[in-house]
């Protein structure tokens, strides 16, 4: 099947406002809509959730039906009890890939716990997938203080473990760059950006990275339900003549532990 | 232009009825790459007219929301010779500060003596402060539309500028019924649920979709709101959500009157007669 997979979509209520259908069968229907071949799939509620166990019982119950598009990427709170055992079930479950949020469990960029997730995931052979934010900062609910998440947190991740794999979305130009001249050349090789949240023209920030960077550091990522599946299909539609056609990284060679 | 090529949204006309350029002042080096990525985008996307602004210096010799008179002036200059450069496609907005009230009617007067075609009001005044409204009346005597920047949801002061929400825009809205007003971009940060509630019952704004935000709800919302009579497409700073909600509106149900009348046919209505030559004639 051709078409990128959407490594970063979620299904499930957004707790800050309303977000129409985010069910697995109309993912579905958008992703055939969209032309694309599959996708990653987060619980979005676990993010707030102190415990994630439930939102990922949820979240493999819902995609029961459509595993052959719709890949779980469960989350894992690395400072919680037992989170070992809940690696190594999600890993045993069929994850493609680990979703951590530290800014929404209140941890530091050092924090030692997600360093010791970032080894347990890479010796699982899972990337983890980081989320920089949900909402623009403008238009965020007063009780949603987490703020974005720091670009040192992503360096030292990244840093913590020399087999680590990242993938990072929503992140924005600025974020980007933060991180990826903040890495050694091997590090930068185990970090990937979904596009969803990079300006095109005028300013072309993503044609920008595209030289800059190289397209085979980013990925194809939407942030379904919350955003519409159209902006990174426009984005790519409307790069510079010399740059259309370039080439997005695979996910499933991410998923399969490819550099 | 586009060499005949298929443009991505379609051969229907489309007006962007809020956009950017830069000039030489503004201290950026590479100002006119820009201004080209504009236009090679508006070619691939089709889009038939430019109504653009320039907002000052952007902040290089007076602040970007607070720009002084000279600047405001410069800034209007550069744009009308970009207007007479690239001809039908790009229409221009005069811009001006509102707190040098004189300097602004001046201005405004000035623009449309040599081609433009709105007013542009940023956030340099509150929008309901009775400083704004000696514009407002030059605007119905003149049949020009005002573009007033929103923060939607505006629930503090925010530094740079003295924004306006929709229910500050909706009260001046209300004292002046002759003129049409582009409430600007629902995609540009804040609450833009705040904005359809704030405007529903003042048929004389208009809810411009550009922003960088494409949140999912947000056109549909938009559309129960205020009807296709009353959204208006345009891109503001990233064009891919502008070409990202066309291609939204499709999915979402609008039918192709509809499209139209959000495309083109609503700036047609709204902008002086004779703006845009090109585009067939419209009731209005």
């Amino acid at each position: 099947m051709s078409g990128e997979v959407d490594v970063n979509a979620l299904i499930g209520p957004y707790p800050f406002r309303h977000v129409p259908h985010p069910d697995p069968e109309v993912l579905v229907r958008v992703l055939a809509r969209e032309q694309l071949r599959g996708a990653w799939v987060g619980h979005l509620p676990s993010a707030w959730y102190r415990d994630p166990a439930q939102g990922n019982e949820l979240l493999f119950a819902a995609l029961a039906d459509h595993r052959a598009l719709l890949q779980p990427v469960p989350s894992v709170r690395p400072d919680w009890p037992e989170w070992e055992r809940a690696l190594r079930d999600a890993a045993d479950r069929g994850a493609v890939a680990i979703r951590a949020y530290p800014p929404q469990w209140g941890m530091a960029p050092h924090d030692a716990a997600m360093h010791r997730l970032a080894a347990a995931c890479a010796e699982a052979g899972l990337p983890i997938v980081l989320t920089v934010r949900f909402e623009d900062l403008r238009q965020r609910n007063h009780l949603d203080v987490a703020g974005d998440l720091d670009p040192a947190a992503i360096r030292s991740l990244v840093r913590s473990s020399p087999r680590v794999r990242v993938v990072v979305t929503a992140a924005g130009r600025e974020t980007i760059e933060f991180v990826h001249w903040g890495l050694a050349p091997a590090e930068r090789e185990r970090v990937w950006w979904d596009m969803s949240w990079i300006w095109g023209p005028p300013e072309d920030h993503l044609a920008h990275l595209f030289r800059t960077i190289g397209a085979a550091r980013f990925v194809y990522g939407t942030q379904w339900p919350m955003r519409l599946t159209q902006a990174p299909r426009a984005n790519l539609d409307l790069l510079p003549d010399e740059l259309r056609g370039a080439e997005l990284a695979d996910a499933d060679l991410i998923a399969r532990g490819a550099r | 232009m586009n060499g005949g090529a298929a443009t991505l949204a379609g051969p229907e006309p489309l007006i962007d009825v809020h956009a950017h350029f830069l000039h030489a002042g503004t201290g950026r080096k590479d100002w006119e790459a820009p201004n080209r990525a504009r236009l090679r985008a508006g070619e691939r996307i089709g889009i038939t007219v430019h109504v653009a602004s320039t907002l000052g210096s952007w902040g290089h010799s007076s602040p970007t929301y607070f720009p002084s008179p000279a600047d405001a002036s410069a800034g209007n200059d550069a744009m009308l010779a970009l207007q007479k450069r690239e001809g039908d496609r790009v229409r221009v907005y005069a811009a001006v500060n509102p707190n040098d009230t004189s300097h602004a009617l001046r201005e405004i007067e000035r623009c449309v003596e040599r081609g433009a075609v709105g007013i542009k009001l940023a956030a340099s005044r509150r929008a309901d402060d009775p400083l704004l409204d000696p514009i407002c009346e030059l605007a119905a005597r003149r049949g020009l539309p005002i573009l007033h920047h929103i923060w939607q949801h505006r629930r503090r002061e925010w530094p740079g500028q003295e924004a306006s929400d929709g229910v500050e825009l909706g009260r001046l809205a209300a004292r002046h019924p002759r003129v049409q007003f582009i409430l600007a971009h629902i995609g540009g940060g804040g609450d833009y649920r705040h904005s359809y509630v704030a405007v529903r019952d003042l048929p004389n704004v208009l809810l411009d979709l550009s922003g960088s935000g494409v949140d999912r709800g947000m056109l549909d919302d938009a559309f129960a709101a205020v009807g296709s009579r009353r959204l208006i497409w345009g891109c503001d700073v990233t064009m891919e959500t502008g070409l990202a909600k066309l291609r939204a509106l499709e999915v979402i149900g609008l039918s192709a009157e509809q499209l139209g009348d959000v495309r083109w046919r609503n700036a047609a209505r709204i902008f002086p007669p004779g703006s845009f030559p090109m585009l067939p004639r419209v009731e209005r």
